[in-house]
């Protein structure tokens, strides 16, 4: 960590658009103070160990995915019944966790709810990893990823897949935007501040045109603004669209209006689960405690009881409605899920991932740092079993008779393989956060210090 | 398929095309590909052809080397399909008795890997008052196919004769024609076929006959376009010994099993003809006919089955 007295800084050119004294209140933090608190800092030990773990996690990954290149799909448990796997559950997953960008930035935002603001950079970097794995996990599933180029060359309008990537990489690059146009102010303080470090010349290339004049300034809130007022829809879309990847087909299980809304309330609860994670994680690790406040996991805690009320009657509509009436193809299903193969993993996924997790945080106590943190952990490992509920067992559940197939068309376990390279692809995503909080503040600096000025003037 | 046809398709086998080399399985290239192995130098002899649009062109002589299994259309009329024809298939239940006779034929004839059928016989109302059947089920060939409907790429793809083929050179597996079927036909090559014959492998892929399969894409019953070009009967058609299937022509009205004709509306009226789940809409070509009056009890077939019910 640098010492901040060390540092000239040029207070003036950081903070010149708010024409704020930087006088300091009681109990208030100096500008000096802020800036060191939150610059991005070298990795300590545990930083090495655990940046030297997730490297060889991704390697593993990689190593497998040499192997399904080589060997092609046969390497993985998937068979012909159960087509989909953890692939395409991770896949879910991932789209899901990386829709907590556009709540907690824009959705917030633009209700004016302004006790996020130093969430909005975590939550932003958690969009863009997850995404981008989403893109890179799809790529995996495929029989044959070098025929990729065929989506762009023979693509049909009326393919949900082609909706799928249409709207994700329209995610991809608003969510990239959203993270970067805040960082630009945050950029002009760390060239100000650390002259001779490894990023300097990154900095300068990202960041050296933003002067901080007013016109920039009201331009870039201006963006701000419309990417905010952007991203929501496509954010629903990209989920929605995700679900109808199975709503489209006439499975028991997916054949359901209810996909939509369904998909959509899981992907905010297990975003804020993640997002609820890793503040408590940069918060202890990064010193963050005067940043991200106990009022701060109050809020998000009662944030997510509120999304997983939500998911809940949402999985009410899903399986009792069908369970009900115990349709003919759907008893199979519902069977294997509430008492038959699925049924430890299925009710896991329900307790452990939302009923638990919702009562803990109906108490003040609960929604304290460390149970938050148990409960964000929960809520996650939850809702990637659940996608995988979601997808395999409809798949093992068919129409017509699973007949005359070798025995491991009827079950479906992902061979070693597949767990590597599900677990590098988690591993990766969470590389990309780590490495980005190295590199950049992960507490917006420019934005905190406006809001510390603001405090001060009232 | 003429004969005058024939005998143009072979001359233009025999000589066609520039020299490509052929590199068995690993080669990707196709007879179709222009660019000369330019280890070939050219000689000065030029020969006249005709080329596939129908020009006149000249070739060096160095550059002619025969291509083996010219595939008899392209790409583009595979996609159309037979003119004015409507395929239909008709299964009569009351005749089938796994055998299994038309999957090993079907399997054998697409080279299908050893693990997969594309044309499968499932046991069907087994239960304690029921009155149990076989039921030998091909693709759908669905008016409303939802495979064709999701597929990203338009490697799976509904003809103007009623056909579902699928092109597995553009094919990129992902899979969801497999999840978006109600009727699991389709199938998923994990890995190379291991019955494909080593001299199969460099051919290039033809969509009416689905052969060779390739590893990484998505196959499935093809209704045998090819048999039909050549007037013949699809493979599970002719190697059913008890005639349980029927194919036709529903513009014309008529089916067959090769030893009978039926009109095709008086047989699916008389022996009360049905459509496999009728209520997803997905307007099935395929029509079973109920299993009464069977020839053969349900448990004869029990003998060839390699799985206890």
């Amino acid at each position: 960590m640098e010492n901040s007295t060390s540092k000239v800084i040029d207070k003036n050119a950081i903070i010149a658009p708010l024409h704020g004294n930087g006088t300091k209140k009681k109990g208030a933090l100096t500008d000096e103070e802020i800036i060191s608190d939150l610059l991005p800092r070298k990795f300590g030990p545990l930083g090495m160990i655990w940046v030297g773990i997730l490297l060889c996690f991704c390697a593993v990954g990689v190593f497998a995915y040499i192997l399904q290149l080589k060997n092609g799909l046969i390497v993985t448990g998937m068979r012909d019944y159960a087509s989909w796997g953890i692939y395409i559950s991770n896949f879910v997953f991932f789209v899901a966790i990386s829709l907590v960008g556009s709540l907690i930035t824009a959705v917030l935002r633009l209700t004016g709810v302004h006790w996020a603001t130093p969430l909005t950079r975590i939550a932003e970097i958690i969009a863009v990893s997850a995404i981008t794995f989403a893109a890179i996990i799809i790529i995996v599933d495929m029989g044959r990823p070098e025929r990729f180029y065929n989506l762009f060359l023979f693509g049909r309008l009326q393919s949900p897949i082609i909706w799928d990537v249409t709207v994700i990489t329209t995610y991809f690059f608003i969510s990239l935007l959203l993270l970067y146009i805040p960082l630009l102010p945050d950029m002009k303080i760390l060239l100000a501040t650390k002259e001779k470090t490894a990023f300097f010349k990154l900095y300068k290339f990202l960041g050296s045109f933003w002067k901080g004049t007013h016109l920039q300034f009201r331009i870039s809130k201006k963006a701000i603004n419309i990417l905010c007022i952007a991203i929501v829809p496509v954010a629903f879309s990209i989920h929605t669209v995700t679900s109808w990847l199975f709503a489209t087909t006439y499975r028991p299980g997916w054949d359901s209006t209810n996909f939509g809304p369904y998909f959509i309330s899981g992907a905010f609860l297990v975003g804020s689960g993640a997002v609820t994670v890793a503040m408590y994680i940069f918060r202890k690790y990064y010193n963050l405690k005067n940043y991200i406040t106990y009022d701060h996991f109050d809020k998000m805690g009662k944030i997510v009881v509120m999304l997983g009320l939500l998911y809940l009657y949402f999985n009410v509509n899903e399986y009792l409605i069908p369970a009900f009436k115990m349709k003919k193809p759907e008893e199979g299903f519902l069977d294997s899920l509430f008492v038959g193969d699925f049924a430890p993993l299925f009710w896991s996924a329900i307790l452990g991932g939302m009923i638990i997790p919702i009562i803990v945080l109906l108490f003040k106590k609960g929604r304290h740092p460390f149970p938050m943190f148990i409960c964000g952990i929960m809520i996650v490992v939850g809702a990637w079993f659940k996608r995988y509920l979601i997808v395999t067992p409809t798949l093992l559940h068919p129409f017509l008779p699973m007949h005359n197939v070798p025995e491991s068309y009827k079950h479906y376990f992902p061979s070693w393989q597949e767990w590597a390279i599900a677990c590098g692809s988690l591993a990766g995503a969470l590389l990309i956060v780590t490495i980005f909080a190295r590199i950049f503040p992960i507490i917006p600096i420019q934005e905190t210090l406006i809001e510390q000025h603001e405090k001060a003037n009232h | 398929m003429d004969t005058n046809n024939t005998s143009r398709k072979e001359f233009l086998a025999s000589l066609v095309t520039t020299g490509l080399v052929l590199a068995g399985c690993s080669s990707k290239k196709t007879p179709f590909e222009t660019g000369a192995d330019e280890s070939v130098k050219p000689t000065g002899e030029k020969v006249k052809l005709l080329s596939v649009d129908g020009e006149v062109i000249e070739v060096d002589k160095a550059f002619l080397k025969p291509v083996p299994n010219l595939p008899a259309i392209s790409n583009s009329e595979e996609r159309k399909g037979i003119p004015g024809k409507k395929f239909v298939m008709v299964i009569d239940l009351s005749r089938c008795k796994n055998l299994r006779k038309c999957q090993a034929a079907c399997n054998h004839m697409h080279h299908v890997h050893s693990n997969l059928n594309w044309l499968k016989i499932y046991p069907m109302d087994v239960g304690e008052k029921t009155a149990p059947y076989w039921q030998p089920t091909t693709c759908m060939h669905c008016d409303e196919p939802p495979c064709v409907k999701v597929c990203p790429v338009d490697a799976t793809f509904k003809r103007q004769d009623g056909i579902v083929l699928i092109d597995s050179d553009r094919c990129i597996g992902c899979r969801f024609c497999m999840a978006a079927c109600p009727y699991s036909i389709r199938v998923f090559n994990w890995e190379k076929p291991d019955t494909i014959p080593e001299e199969l492998c460099g051919q290039p892929y033809s969509c009416e006959t689905s052969v060779p399969q390739k590893k990484g894409t998505v196959g499935k019953c093809d209704f045998c376009p090819d048999m039909a070009r050549k007037n013949e009967l699809p493979h599970c058609v002719s190697a059913c010994p008890n005639g349980t299937f029927f194919y036709g022509d529903y513009n014309e009205d008529s089916v067959t099993n090769g030893a009978e004709t039926f009109r095709l509306s008086d047989l699916l009226k008389d022996k009360a003809g049905y459509q496999l789940m009728p209520e997803l809409g997905t307007k099935p070509s395929v029509y079973y006919l109920p299993p009464a009056a069977r020839n053969f009890p349900f448990e004869k077939g029990l003998e060839n089955d390699k799985e206890k019910i």
